[in-house]
């Protein structure tokens, strides 16, 4: 089982690479989502033989990160009518460089930290700690507001990953909260995200600089 | 089962106030709610029922110590809100008032939640729920204030989830189930796994530090609460940072329990006083005297954390203040908003003259910022002198310097900028626009009524409130 899920999270890593070096918002997306998809189906996985818990959390994970948060993205790109450059702050190669580095970084940290026994082979903390990494990267370094909401999303989605580790001793309550949480949270940034299209007439967020000392 | 109708109560008139019909009547709604919760949390102050330990929801005593501020300070919000409402007759009120209902219920579930997990779903909850009351204006720099509020609130509440995952790491990596409530987390004290407490520690803190609005975490909250109406602003300062910063004290007693109270201590100490610094100096420069609102609750909440870092007897005085800031400042961010809808403008460049235009609100507004800034006989005056007392106390006089030069600097900046839009003589435009901004004993009584709060709080503490902050100190410093 191990091996899988180091498969799965070895895919999320490469995720993460390829939201950092896409210069187009559907590929940004679609790597986020996808990201969110491979991350949902892990429960299963990890906890054998999975119950009806999981199987909940997992389904309910799927649909909210492959789905209904990227529709709610796409929606508010198309009603915005936002062109689709991603217009970058940190270049794309520096993006990359930084992702790529960060991603090694947190191979090694990960292997310094005090782990579990059944903990230590896998690539759970890197592969979370690489999504963290990755996700303020394209916080601080895209100019448009849908791909700082990508960014956000991919160190969401670290987050989740971490919480795995603790996937044995967290109520399925806390889980279903924090999803629900994460997707209202995307729902109101959709609409805000419409609001200042129409105020600003452009959703960079270079322009949003009348309030400051 | 009144516990749980704290949060239920709102809750159901948020539902409630979405599907009523009548938009001159819906703003009826908050008085009402306010009433019975406030109602509810006199009743639990005076008589506190027993907290079960494993509980995720309970009335414990630091929540009895802390949240019949937030529920008196919202009452009489509410109060303001109806006047508020009438004058912004051209606007829809539904979400405005569905939202802030919705604010009160789950800020009254963060203050209850004995759960990290439940802690976070309501704090990342009262986050979102606030966004429909902070464009509530509908201006372009309202939506970009909306806009960095999201963004940076996001981030930090984020942050706090790792935290969260990282103690219940460090129970686990301890030999522990990793059970994130309180109570566990305590009981396994010196069982934690050392390098993920203070992982957690340093994640819990910027992040709940984030929604606190602590230096340098703080950028967003000069532009909402510059951007938002004055009530609004007044929850925000009064109600939604003290849940923030009981998650703080929470977090600190698992983290002390773990042995690392020292440390633990020394950042709080570390971090109140550069909030404290970073908003005095903010202070002095601004012009626009609702971000002035802001910074003053930077340093505020610089000198709840003070009051947090000095044992118990800096606890007792950080409930003081706790008390003493919510309604003080209350009071400030009401006539605020009086002025500048009279003012129509919010710099030093557009607005002076205030006192005859305006004479009740500029009053109000001169005497809360005295209030504020720790002039006697007020609450804050008292509450800040215990901190002081409580820094004297620990061999903690550097700090206790540094903390009343901040103070002193904060005063200036503060003067500064109030008697410049009070003094002088009105501008023609604005003449034209007073007018049309007639103060009524509905904008004016409120206010009035919290600053009476804060001169009762500093001239006769009531005995109860001394009782709670003492159970809610002692429940965090157990007397050995």
């Amino acid at each position: 089982m191990n091996e899988t899920t180091n498969l799965l999270i070895g895919i999320a890593m490469g995720l993460n690479l390829l939201a950092l070096g896409s210069s187009r918002l559907p590929t940004l997306i679609l790597a986020m989502s996808a990201q969110g998809v491979v991350l949902g189906l892990m429960p299963l996985l990890i906890v054998e033989p999975p119950d009806w818990r999981v199987l909940l959390v997992a389904v309910a994970t799927v649909a909210g990160k492959g789905l209904v948060i990227p529709h709610l993205l796409r929606r508010a790109m198309r009603t915005a009518h936002i062109d689709r450059e991603v217009e970058p702050f940190i270049g794309f190669v520096p993006s990359l460089l930084l992702g790529a580095g960060g991603t090694i970084a947190a191979v090694a940290v990960a292997r310094t930290l005090p782990l579990l026994p059944e903990h230590s082979g896998s690539l759970l903390v890197p592969g979370s700690l690489a999504s963290v990494l990755t996700g303020f990267v394209l916080l601080i370094g895209r100019a448009k507001a849908i791909s700082q909401v990508c960014g956000y999303l991919i160190l969401e989605n670290g987050i989740y990953l971490f919480g795995l580790l603790l996937i044995h001793s967290t109520p399925l309550l806390v889980e279903s909260g924090i999803l629900l949480d994460v997707t209202v949270g995307v729902f109101i940034i959709g609409i805000i995200v419409d609001r200042i299209q129409r105020a600003f007439d452009s959703l960079d967020t270079r322009k949003l600089t009348a309030l400051r000392e | 089962m009144k516990e749980l109708s704290l949060i239920i109560v709102p809750l159901v008139g948020a539902m409630l106030a979405a599907a009523w019909p009548g938009n001159r009547t819906r703003p009826w709604l908050l008085p009402l709610v306010g009433l019975i919760h406030a109602a509810l949390s006199c009743w639990l102050l005076a008589a506190p029922p027993a907290a079960p330990l494993g509980a995720w929801l309970a009335f414990d005593a630091l929540t009895r110590a802390v949240l019949p501020a937030v529920s008196l300070l919202f009452l009489v919000c509410a109060l303001y809100g109806v006047s508020y409402l009438r004058v912004r007759g051209e606007r829809s009120n539904r979400v405005f008032v569905t939202a802030l209902l919705a604010v009160l219920g789950l800020l009254s579930a963060g203050h209850q939640a004995r759960h990290l997990g439940l802690l976070w779903i309501a704090t990342e909850a009262v986050t979102l729920a606030a966004v429909p009351l902070l464009h509530f204006n509908g201006t372009p720099r309202a939506f970009e204030a909306t806009w960095k509020y999201l963004l940076i609130g996001g981030t930090g509440i984020a942050l706090s989830l790792l935290g969260s995952f990282c103690l219940g790491y460090a129970s686990l990596h301890g030999g522990g189930v990793g059970d994130l409530t309180f109570t566990a987390l305590i009981a396994q004290g010196r069982g934690l796994s050392r390098p993920w407490v203070l992982a957690a520690w340093v994640l819990l803190l910027v992040g709940y530090g984030t929604k606190m609005g602590l230096a340098p975490m703080h950028t967003w909250k000069p532009d909402a609460y510059g951007e938002a109406p004055g009530i609004v602003g007044a929850i925000l300062a009064g109600g939604v940072t003290t849940v923030a910063f009981t998650a703080i004290l929470r977090v600190r007693a698992v983290v002390s329990a773990a042995g690392e109270a020292a440390m633990a201590d020394r950042t709080l100490l570390a971090l109140g006083l550069f909030s404290m610094l970073v908003a005095a100096l903010m202070l002095l420069g601004t012009r626009d005297f609702k971000r002035m609102l802001a910074y003053s609750s930077v340093e505020h909440m610089g000198i709840l954390t003070i009051g947090a870092a000095l044992g118990a007897a800096g606890f007792w005085a950080a409930m003081f203040h706790v008390w003493a800031n919510s309604l003080t400042k209350g009071a400030l961010f009401m006539s605020a908003g009086n002025l500048r809808r009279a003012a129509g403008g919010r710099t030093t460049d557009e607005v002076c003259g205030m006192a005859l235009l305006t004479p009740r609100s500029a009053a109000i507004f001169v005497t809360g910022m005295f209030a504020v800034t720790a002039c006697p006989p007020f609450g804050p005056f008292f509450s800040e002198l215990r901190v002081v007392r409580a820094a004297f106390e620990t061999g903690h006089g550097a700090a206790a310097t540094m903390f009343l030069t901040c103070l002193l600097f904060a005063f200036f900046g503060l003067t500064r900028l109030v008697f410049a839009i009070v003094d002088g003589r009105p501008r023609r435009t604005a003449r034209t626009a007073g007018h049309h901004f007639p103060e009524t004993m509905g904008l004016v009584l409120p206010p009035l009524a919290l600053l009476g709060c804060s001169l009762w709080l500093g001239l006769w503490t009531p005995g109860v409130l001394r009782d709670a902050w003492t159970a809610a100190a002692s429940q965090f410093f157990p007397v050995k």
